[in-house]
């Protein structure tokens, strides 16, 4: 990893339609399997925070575009690219992820961003949403980034 | 030179039998291989291991680092034994040419966009169900995953999709852990449980450490 590794952390959004209401059915087992999923965030080597509503337990009652009630929003922090990529793809996470059509609507362009901030800094509901906004509009960018093309954290000057 | 040129310089080094033993022995070990284990396996004498090894390391299929075993270090802690294990990095080649590596990638790339994970999954179950064997471990080795048995449980040390799986990992790991729970019979289970190195599923077999 370039550059100072404390300076900078990594954060992630990722944006998704459902299917259908987090109360039905059809959500049932991805509702299900919410706790243990975060928990298991939580206890990632890297891990460093992510957005909970106001309830504090995950995002699912976040509406990042108040007009859409099935339109969810996650997003989190951790120290590096590798860290998040050893959660979302090596981990039982992957048995969710491997599931998303079951539970998320396609989307044709960008639905998940990710760009380096000051270690400590926790992004916004907006913040998060620009940087999708930013991804769609620009792509690839040292802003605005996926894990097809990641971008080193900035370098400060000591 | 081409790739291809590349490829079949690397790959010639395996013609010798004894070489390609020894290849196969250290690339399907976890961790690192020491000279004398490595001439056990192949049944030849440390010297005549170590002048294929080296070999090896020259064609860039192995690598060798330097490392004691003892577990001591500074005067009197012995000189440090030379190891070796599979190196990074893929030959392909094909005669005549064949690129279904570029097939695979823009299929890839059509099943992602499309949504078809679950498709791709009940494919990829119904082809291991298809190939069920009473020894999935047998069937795992046969697939390239080299398997081993490590305190209880199956490890995988080999990923047979890598490149496309670092490009795709939603959609190529979870057609490959489908893959394998329709391969293994009654009784056994696979679960994500990642090392450093190789497939990240691991599995668990019907009786308790029951090693074969």
């Amino acid at each position: 990893m370039l550059g100072p590794v404390n300076d900078f952390h990594l954060a992630q959004v990722n944006v998704g339609r459902i299917l259908a209401p987090l109360d039905s059915p059809q959500l049932a087992d991805f509702v299900a399997q919410l706790p243990e999923i975060n928990a298991l965030a939580d206890g990632a080597p890297g891990f460093v925070w992510r957005m909970v509503d106001d309830e504090g337990a995950d995002a699912t009652s976040l509406r990042p575009e108040a007009e859409d009630d099935l339109f969810l929003i996650n997003c989190s922090v951790w120290e590096s690219v590798d860290a998040l990529k050893a959660y979302v793809y090596r981990s039982d996470h992957l048995r969710v992820l491997a599931r998303r059509r079951e539970w998320f609507e396609r989307l044709a362009d960008h639905h998940s961003a990710l760009w380096w901030v000051p270690a400590g800094h926790r992004p916004s509901v907006r913040e998060a949403m620009d940087r999708v906004a930013l991804l769609r509009e620009k792509g690839e960018t040292p802003d605005a980034f996926t894990f097809r093309s990641p971008h080193p954290p900035p370098v400060t000057a000591v | 030179m081409s790739s291809d040129d590349d490829a079949l310089d690397a790959l010639a080094a395996l013609g010798d039998p004894v070489r390609r033993g020894l290849y196969r022995y250290v690339a399907a070990a976890p961790g690192d291989v020491t000279r004398d284990a490595a001439a056990d396996a192949v049944g030849v004498t440390r010297a005549v291991a170590a002048f294929h090894l080296d070999k090896l390391v020259d064609a860039g299929l192995l690598e060798a680092g330097f490392r004691r075993l003892s577990g001591r270090t500074g005067p009197g802690s012995g000189r440090p034994s030379k190891l070796y294990r599979r190196a990074d990095g893929e030959h392909v080649v094909s005669v005549p040419p064949r690129s279904y590596d570029t097939v695979s990638r823009l299929l890839a790339e059509v099943v992602e966009r499309a949504g078809l994970d679950a498709e791709l999954q009940a494919a990829a179950r119904a082809a291991g169900e298809a190939a069920s064997a009473a020894d999935p471990v047998h069937a795992l080795r046969e697939r390239g995953y080299d398997p081993y048995w490590d305190c209880g449980k199956l490890r995988l040390n080999n990923c047979p999709f890598h490149a496309l799986a670092e490009q795709f990992p939603a959609l190529v790991c979870g057609m490959n852990l489908a893959g394998i729970e329709g391969l293994l019979a009654e009784g056994w289970s696979a679960a994500m449980d990642p090392l450093p190195e190789g497939c990240c599923v691991a599995i668990e077999g019907p009786d308790e450490g029951g090693e074969v």
